[in-house]
């Protein structure tokens, strides 16, 4: 493969760097005196994007975000000067990218069905209007993370134009309101040393550098996702981490994408990681049909896409995980509450593998990078509640799906992920495999932020439901025992005042924890309505007591007619209004009353 | 495929070299190249004069490494030349010179036929699709086999494998769905490929001759690298198939099915090339990029927006041991849509096919099934059957310790449910084509078996609408169903 002298005006001087090694998507050149640690380079003619990963002797280590078929010794590599960044502005609503923010809807227009390599497009658009209203006239002293102005992105979502970071200085000039593009500069800020800096209606910013933020606030509201499990047992909180682990068919993506749509936060960034592209389409075609539950806007209008599905490059892939969570820190900055997905974070740990193993490292664990756990941390810590430079509040909320090998969850990136995040949401094979979903563990789950999020409960739904639920798992705790002992004997084998224990947890596993993603009621559960059904469910098994007590057999109380009426609950009340289910209440009062009486008339 | 035409796409010099630095396994290694590209094809003239083909792995400014598919055996570090033919592994295919026909692993014709001459030049490896191009598959394929139509539903554009086991008869059910399968508005083109890498003789012939029989012949391509072919010859095969599924299904409009049978064989080819070139290995001595390599194949499946046709595949592959949690089994399990599970137990009570149902799953399944594509209930009673077979096994293992005896009147039940689903749902004949409607009603029936208190997954009017009746009910086939 000859380069062509005409083909780009690259200016081969003495010091270009030339490939010398051609190893899947590693490539190392010589010499690397021109190049800097994490720089944007250009292989060869048709300019595949890399970044250059190591730096030894005169010879520089670089990853390529594309295919590097046909590459061979002597590829002209040029240094583009900045590392791996992303264009922050307006335009990132409703877009899909790919793991180095290529546009592929853009892509998709323009080269057609399948990703070529070496096309490349700004990742946002460059010759739309936006309609964009200062907030700040000239004169004023601004600072990074100022709000110069206003631009609405989408119904959903107002775009807050902020000063970018590490610029200070007067407004020297700001445009009237008015419709600009991105290149147009909206103002010019003047520095103290009188340096003009101009700035437009977007920015970059470096991917693996964590944007400022004025101080870290600790989590304390909970991050409503609409999953009874999640939310009463194992509740996350805005700027929290979590993760799912589950082996194949457990039901992590389908969890990922009920967050995605359910969850009450402002922003979802969600990141398709080294996963299937069917699924991707999945998610690009239910969104916009998909309604926000509060404000009744399609939920793309707050939603960004990054996708890098299995077969595109695998060092794009490592870089999604960075593309998404900048995106989502820029929200952050503006005073939103981010929720970011990242399904899976072990592909992204397999692309480290991978990469570290054609580099030649001396691997760790299964063959995994020493670095992997303190990439893992890295990682998890931009997760937080933050006050934001101009004094606003907001979060990025990290949620992490991990595909353990075999399910197994004491395996590298399962066994460190659970080290540095507080919700763990332990998906079960058994449980799936009975088409149980959400197919969330309750024995193995557990979640930091419980007591952290009681005031929440307290002041905006029930004074007792910390109490409830305590109860509720109290409940599940002991049929777990139990379980172990029917396993053996066979439920029969028990008294009724333990088959009540048996008897309530099927209730409250079948009619609470157990919900519906495909059922257009039961599958998003308002806090109110999570509330009022474990009230109920857990009424009925404070009366069931009294019926054990008097030795009516438990059968008969399970037959009763309210107890179907309890069965159908979640799939016909939206629970906004409680009559319902104060109507069930006080039929379960009057069926076990009667019951009560029955028994006691008989047993004179 | 031995005239390869250089003046296409951005091909660059044909380069040659004579003798070789290092022949290790089925790798060598030759000195001084300047110019070849990564992945890029290579032909290897032997010392007598005959072919090889090839295939750059890395390179560097000294040494460039070439895997070699039929093996190297018989070279020499003299004599032997190498020729760099500047393009990636590519293949010519047209529609006239590929069905009806069988190929070796490389696309050789093995039945006496043309070689592929006309039509485009194309790199085996394809190309990733945007996501955003890709329709989503939700069109119902009807296999007439119960327990994957009803409970573990395929639809167009999906990759859905079957984990089978060694001595499992998986090949007898590929090649039932193969004859059977149809769309149930399906007058459209529709082609088979069927690639076997590493499989017997004698399970290839069965194949064309079930293919033959069935009258599809006509409609198949057949690449066959059979076991006694050369291991390394594997990881192109399934590329080549891929590549000729892609262009009848995005350039011709048809609907293909593609088999690849046995990915167990292909992996094991990857592992010896990895540790030949002495990678750092992962699980088990498979090289750390297996699952980017298998997503290479089956994200090659789908169907696109603008264009008519789709590509389906049900790769093939037998767990080590029966372990699903084998790396082959388990990365697969996380690339495809799904899997259908083999089950050795039932095997051994004589149920064809011995599908277990429990850790089966097809993730495209809610989308294909329901009111217009099959019927309104299908979900519900799918999810039913589930529930109550998941719960039937408990109560085996119960009544396998205190004895059949001594279990609840309800419990009974469930045990006499499970054999009758194994033996009538699970269980047909290897020519038996249920249509869906069949396939559902025969579920109502055995989920009726049950008291209704313990039906917890089906909602009261569809117990009235489809569970009451002695006999299926009469609410009109399924084709009436679908124009309402």
């Amino acid at each position: 493969m000859n380069e062509s002298p005409t083909a780009r005006q690259l200016t081969p001087t003495a010091s270009q760097p030339v490939v010398t090694m051609v190893s899947g998507p590693v490539l190392k050149t010589c010499p690397s005196s021109s190049l800097s640690m994490n720089e944007l380079v250009e292989v060869g003619k048709e300019r595949l994007l890399g970044e250059v990963i190591s730096l030894d002797g005169d010879v520089a280590t670089i990853q390529v975000f594309e295919n590097t078929s046909g590459i061979s010794p002597g590829t002209k590599v040029q240094g583009l000067g900045l590392p791996l960044y992303v264009e922050l502005g307006p335009g990132l609503i409703g877009t899909i990218f790919d793991g180095v923010q290529r546009p592929l809807q853009y892509l998709h227009h323009q080269w057609g069905d399948f990703i070529q390599r070496g096309r490349i497009g700004n990742p946002l658009d460059r010759e739309r209007l936006w309609d964009f209203s200062p907030l700040l006239s000239k004169g004023e002293k601004v600072a990074s993370g100022y709000i110069l102005g206003d631009v609405v992105e989408s119904e959903l979502v107002t775009h807050r134009v902020l000063v970018p970071p590490e610029i200070e200085g007067t407004v020297d000039l700001i445009v009237p309101p008015g419709k600009y593009t991105l290149d147009d500069v909206i103002a010019n800020v003047k520095a103290s040393d009188g340096t003009i800096h101009a700035l437009k209606l977007f920015h970059r910013w470096p991917v693996r550098k964590i944007r400022p933020y004025a101080k870290r606030l600790l989590p304390a509201e909970p991050l409503i996702t609409g999953q009874r499990v999640i939310d009463t047992f194992f509740p996350l909180a805005k700027g929290g981490t979590a993760a799912i682990p589950g082996g194949f068919g457990t039901g992590k993506t389908i969890t990922q994408h009920q967050l995605t749509k359910w969850t009450d936060a402002d922003i979802i960034v969600y990141i398709g990681c080294g996963e299937r592209g069917n699924e991707m389409t999945g998610v690009l075609v239910d969104l916009p049909q998909l309604l926000d539950p509060r404000s009744q806007r399609p939920l793309i209008e707050r939603t960004i896409l990054i996708a890098n599905t299995s077969d595109m490059p695998v060092a794009a892939r490592e870089a999604s995980i960075y593309t998404g969570i900048t995106i989502a820190e820029y929200y952050r900055d503006m005073g939103y509450d981010v929720a970011l997905m990242a399904d899976s974070t072990s592909r992204w740990a397999e692309a480290l593998r991978e990469i570290s193993g054609r580099l030649e490292e001396m691997p760790a664990e299964e063959g995994f990078p020493a670095y992997l756990a303190s990439r893992l941390a890295a990682f998890y810590e931009r997760a937080g509640q933050v006050e934001t430079l101009n004094n606003k509040k907001g979060s990025v909320t990290l949620i992490g799906a991990v595909s353990p090998p075999g399910g197994d969850f004491s395996e590298p990136v399962t066994m460190h992920t659970k080290r540095f995040v507080q919700c763990f949401w332990a998906l079960d094979k058994e449980m799936a495999s009975a088409r149980y979903f959400p197919a969330i563990n309750y024995l193995q789950s557990y979640s930091g932020y419980s007591r952290k999020v009681e005031p929440w409960w307290r002041e905006n739904v029930d004074s007792g439901w910390l109490e409830l639920t305590e109860k509720a798992m109290q409940m599940l705790q002991e049929d777990a025992k139990l379980q172990n002992t029917v396993k053996l004997l066979g439920e029969e084998a028990l008294p009724d005042d333990q088959k009540r224990i048996i008897e309530g947890a099927k209730l409250f596993k079948n009619d609470f924890l157990q919900q519906s993603a495909f059922d257009a009621v039961d599958t998003y559960a308002s806090p109110q309505k999570q509330f009022l059904l474990l009230d109920i469910i857990l009424y009925f098994f404070d009366r069931l007591a009294e019926v054990v007590t008097v030795r009516i057999p438990l059968f008969r109380a399970m037959e009763l007619p309210v107890v179907v009426k309890i069965h159908r609950l979640k799939f016909t009340h939206k629970g906004d209004d409680p009559a319902p289910f104060l109507a069930i209440r006080q039929q379960i009062d009057q069926e076990i009353g009667t019951l009560l009486q029955q028994h006691h008339e008989s047993s004179f | 495929m031995n005239n390869p035409d250089h003046t296409i796409g951005t091909a660059g010099p044909i380069l040659e070299y004579i003798g070789l630095e290092r022949i290790n396994g089925p790798l060598l290694a030759v000195q001084g190249v300047k110019g070849a590209g990564f992945d890029e094809q290579v032909e290897i003239v032997t010392p007598d004069g005959k072919i090889r083909h090839g295939r750059v792995l890395s390179i560097s400014d000294d040494v460039a490494v070439i895997e070699v598919f039929e093996g190297t055996s018989g070279l020499n570090q003299v004599t032997t030349r190498v020729r760099f033919l500047g393009h990636p592994f590519e293949i010519a295919i047209s529609r006239e010179e590929l069905l009806g026909r069988v190929f070796d692993g490389l696309g050789n014709p093995l039945d006496g036929g043309p070689t592929f001459s006309e039509g485009t030049r194309r790199d085996v490896n394809g190309l990733p699709i945007n996501p955003v191009a890709r329709a989503y598959p939700e069109e119902f394929i009807q296999t007439g086999i119960s327990a994957i139509d009803g409970m573990n539903t395929l639809v167009r554009g999906q990759k859905l494998p079957i984990f089978s086991g060694s001595g499992l008869n998986h090949n007898d059910l590929a090649a039932q769905i193969v004859r059977q399968a149809r769309l149930l508005s399906d007058d459209e083109g529709f082609a088979v490929i069927f690639a076997a890498m590493g499989v017997r003789h004698d399970e290839a012939e069965g194949f064309r001759q079930s293919f033959e029989e069935s009258g599809v012949l006509k409609n198949v391509a057949m690449f066959l690298n059979l076991a006694d072919d050369p291991a390394v010859e594997r990881l192109i095969t399934p590329r080549i198939a891929l590549t000729a599924a892609e262009y009848l299904a995005f350039e011709q409009g048809m609907h293909v099915l593609v088999i690849l049978t046995d990915m167990t064989n292909y992996c094991e080819a990857l592992r010896e090339v990895a540790t030949s070139k002495g990678e750092i290995p992962s699980r088990k001595g498979y090289p750390g990029y297996l699952y980017s390599d298998l997503a290479s194949l089956y994200e090659r499946a789908g169907r696109l927006q603008n264009r008519p046709g789709s590509v389906t595949q049900i790769p093939i592959l037998t767990m080590p041991d029966d372990d699903i949690t084998h790396p082959i089994p388990d990365l697969t399990g996380y690339i495809t849509e799904g899997q259908i599970v083999l089950d050795r137990s039932l095997a051994r009570k004589a149920i064809y096919p011995p599908i277990n149902v429990l850790p089966s799953l097809s993730r495209l399944m809610s989308d294909g099934i329901g009111s217009g594509r099959t019927r309104e209930d299908h979900q519900n009673i799918a999810n039913q059957l589930y529930a109550a077979y998941a719960k039937a096994r408990q109560t085996e293992r119960l009544a396998s310790i205190i004895g059949e005896e001594d279990i609840s009147a309800t419990d009974k039940l469930y045990l006499h449910f499970a054999k009758a689903f194994e033996q009538r749902f699970l269980k047909q004949k290897y020519d038996e084509n249920r249509t869906i409607k069949e396939t559902l009603d025969l579920a109502w029936q055995l989920v009726m078996l049950l008291p209704e208190q313990e039906l917890t997954r089906l909602k009261p009017e569809e117990i009235k609408t489809y569970g009451t009746m002695k006999h299926p009910p009469k609410v009109g086939d399924v084709n009436q169903k679908m124009s309402d």
